[in-house]
């Protein structure tokens, strides 16, 4: 498989367009203030790291926060980003730790893993529906961008590739029909 | 003093003296150069991009996707540099630097065109798709048969010697299957198929009784070792260039060939303006460059030029070369100088998959797919009311990591879930011939000059009625082949590319039997200016439905031998 195929899956999963990696559909763009001045803290980083490890936790694997998806994350809304997209991205960030404190009276960071996930569950299921029913032009849902990005972001990181996955660099050879049981992992590329 | 200057000039002009000079060095401009340097000529290959060295320059291709800052993905500065070459499928963190930055190389869309170009040493020879195909008489009688554009000068007999010439040193990899429309090479061993694409194949076989068939891809991706080239690895990173040599470029094979013999001298960074012709011989004496990164002229002098700029890069160097011989550019009182432009339409198919094989994996990322050789307007029984010509498939199966994922989106299990691999699926998307119209043209436009000054190009091409009388039938074989394959979930698509994006353009210069109507004649020499050749994709008559880079090759080594031959009877 290669990054387009790969690309494609993500896409197949949200049942839509890359975001970023087909930024140039909607034109080319000239100035990206927004994204030159755009900056992750180390709490941001942290933060999304949290809810990428809710979406995607340890588990006999290693998860997401070890694979240092929220860095990144950081790096590719900052550089792979458009700004319209860095917008909902950014502002998502606040809007999901609102809607946390508004259901648990407590900011994500200080939830309990159970009360992520329960949190996140809910969420995912909003902005499923959301995708579902939107109008093409509406904006894409802030939650399925840091879904989208974890699972790139993860599935691409070196435990992602190589724990949860498997990983050949250099194969050396092709044989296009060998024995597959049950829980053999599939090929990370 | 007066003597001193002729003095200085005549020595400026011996050491810028050489037996050939030729234009590029891409696909095709890298065999002219071996061939022409192996047949003892002191050949000048002019190079517009920066040197690009086998292996030492293909940087960064061995790390793994968590060693690049972006996991492989282009960012919105690629996007905003290149807008049209980072669309290309090629085009990653790695590879972008094969790519030119589309600011810097502007060209105007008459019509929507996406020029996808790589200015280096090795041109897109470097991140070219490698698939390999002859082609017929089907083909080569094609102009004749229906009248659009003129008959071709030569027919498969005629470059059959020459495909069994290239292919072995290129290093094709393919199966024999002895079909009238799409001849057997000089392979290498055949990849495998896959199992679900061994089991689509027997029952295309079976249910169709046009004789249409599914053969693995032929692709210049080295099976076995080739001299000192590979074997493929496997990796599926073709385009960010081999470190071990695995697949044919001109920087791991041809421009090591030519230099080899001692005869070549290559300089990058040397824009070609034009080629300067000579009224009292009615020859070229040779160019005249920019180079690009002093700015400074320099002309340089031959026997004979093979242009192989690329077939918009030819068409630009002919325009740009007048004369009060040739006021409409070099070689073109046929007035067909950047006419005939053509490309594929490709980008439409159908995709399925089935519950089959669930029990069996693959190992190695295969850097080739399947073929569906063309089945349409090939003879009597299989031709067509709506259109006329044909297309080929392209395609392959395999089994990835997706269909658990629609439900269940939060925790471990969901996380395990996407550890699995899915469903076999297959797809195959289509190529298609693209008839020579007259009106599909390029010009220079002068208004509007680029980094070197010279005029940009305007480019006015468009797919037309059979092109798309031709695509519903892409579309819908697609389907009913995958539906009598027994696959299930079957999608179509037409992504419905503008000319330019298949980067197979062709035919701004193209062979023909009579000076009036073509540009070259049936050894790619200029009806005009006997001393000039041209082989790239500028010289194709009609654009078939194969990947038409191994049909250059072969041109070109023919071309080269006649032009030798030429040279040694005095006659150029």
């Amino acid at each position: 498989m290669n990054r387009r195929d790969a690309l494609s899956r993500v896409a197949l999963i949200f049942g839509g367009t890359v975001i970023g990696a087909e930024a140039f559909l909607s034109g080319c763009k000239t100035a990206t203030k927004y994204g030159a001045s755009l900056n992750f803290t180390p709490d941001d980083t942290a933060y999304l790291n949290e809810i990428a490890e809710t979406i995607l936790p340890a588990t006999n694997t290693p998860g997401a926060k070890e694979a240092k998806v929220g860095e990144f994350m950081a790096v590719y809304v900052k550089d792979c980003y458009e700004e319209k997209d860095q917008k909902i991205f950014m502002e998502g960030m606040a809007k999901l730790d609102e809607a946390c404190n508004t259901k648990n009276g407590k900011s994500f960071m200080e939830c309990t893993p159970e009360q992520r996930h329960e949190f996140l569950v809910a969420l995912d299921k909003e902005a499923k529906d959301y995708q579902k029913s939107k109008k093409e032009d509406d904006p894409t849902h802030y939650f399925s961008l840091i879904k989208q990005l974890t699972l790139m972001g993860f599935f691409t990181s070196e435990p992602g590739a190589t724990k949860a996955l498997r990983y050949v660099a250099i194969p050396g050879r092709y044989e296009g029909c060998i024995p597959y049981k049950k829980g053999d992992k599939a090929w990370a590329t | 003093m007066a003597g001193d200057t002729l003095n200085i000039n005549n020595k400026a002009i011996a050491q810028n003296t050489f037996d050939a000079i030729v234009v590029g060095s891409g696909i095709s401009g890298g065999w002219a150069a071996k061939e022409l340097c192996e047949k003892g000529l002191k050949t000048l290959v002019l190079e517009r991009g920066r040197y690009v060295e086998h292996i030492k320059d293909y940087t960064d291709t061995t790390k793994a996707p968590w060693e690049l800052t972006h996991h492989g993905e282009k960012t919105v500065t690629d996007i905003n540099n290149s807008p049209i070459q980072s669309k290309c499928y090629a085009y990653n963190e790695v590879s972008k630097h094969f790519f030119v930055n589309d600011l810097e190389h502007a060209y105007n869309q008459v019509k929507p065109f996406d020029w996808i170009r790589g200015d280096h040493v090795g041109g897109r020879s470097l991140m070219w798709g490698r698939q390999c195909y002859r082609w017929s008489d089907v083909d080569f009688s094609a102009n004749a048969k229906d009248g659009h554009g003129v008959d071709w000068p030569i027919r498969y007999k005629d470059i059959a010697p020459w495909y069994d010439y290239v292919e072995p040193f290129v290093g094709i990899s393919g199966s024999l299957e002895n079909l009238p429309q799409l001849p057997d090479g000089k392979f290498l061993p055949p990849m495998e198929m896959n199992c679900l694409e061994k089991q689509v194949a027997e029952r295309i076989k079976k249910n169709f009784s046009d004789g249409r068939t599914m053969i693995i891809g032929r692709t210049a991706n080295h099976t076995v070792k080739v001299g000192d080239r590979g074997p493929c690895q496997y990796r599926n990173k073709c385009h960010e260039g081999c470190p071990f040599g695995g697949y044919f470029s001109s920087n791991s094979a041809t421009l090591p060939a030519a230099a080899r013999t001692g005869n070549m001298t290559l300089r990058p960074f040397s824009v070609v303006q034009e080629i300067i012709y000579d009224k009292e011989t009615k020859k070229a004496k040779g160019v005249r460059i920019i180079d690009s990164e002093t700015m400074q002229t320099i002309e340089y002098f031959a026997k004979i030029v093979f242009l192989n700029a690329s077939t918009l890069g030819t068409a630009h160097i002919l325009l740009n070369s007048v004369s009060d011989v040739f006021p409409e550019g070099l070689g073109n009182t046929s007035g067909q100088v950047g006419r005939n432009l053509m490309d594929h339409h490709y980008g439409v198919g159908a995709y399925g998959d089935t519950d089959d094989f669930a029990d069996s994996y693959f190992f190695g990322r295969r850097a080739n797919g399947i073929y569906i050789p063309r089945f349409r307007n090939i003879n009597d029984a299989t031709m067509q009311k709506d259109y006329v010509r044909g297309f080929g498939y392209q395609g392959g199966a395999s089994r990835s990591r997706i269909e658990e994922i629609h439900e269940g989106g939060i925790g471990g299990d969901y996380k395990d879930s996407l550890t699995e691999p899915g469903k076999w699926t297959f797809g195959i998307g289509s190529w298609g011939e693209h008839l020579p119209y007259y009106d599909n043209k390029v010009t220079l436009n002068k208004d509007k000059k680029d980094k070197w000054g010279l005029p940009t190009l305007d480019i006015d091409c468009e797919f037309k009625e059979n092109e798309k009388a031709m695509r519903k039938d892409m579309m819908n074989s697609a389907a009913e082949m995958l539906e009598k394959a027994g696959l299930k979930n079957i999608g179509t698509y037409d992504s419905a590319p503008a000319p330019g994006f298949c980067i197979h353009e062709m035919g701004t210069a193209r062979m023909g039997k009579d000076p009036k109507t073509s540009v070259l004649d049936g050894n790619n020499q200029m009806h005009d200016v006997k001393n000039v050749f041209i082989t790239d994709g500028a010289c194709m008559a009609s654009s078939a439905c194969q990947n038409p880079s191994i049909t250059y090759m072969a041109l070109t080594a023919r071309a080269a031998n006649h032009a030798v031959d030429e040279l040694k009877k005095g006659n150029l």
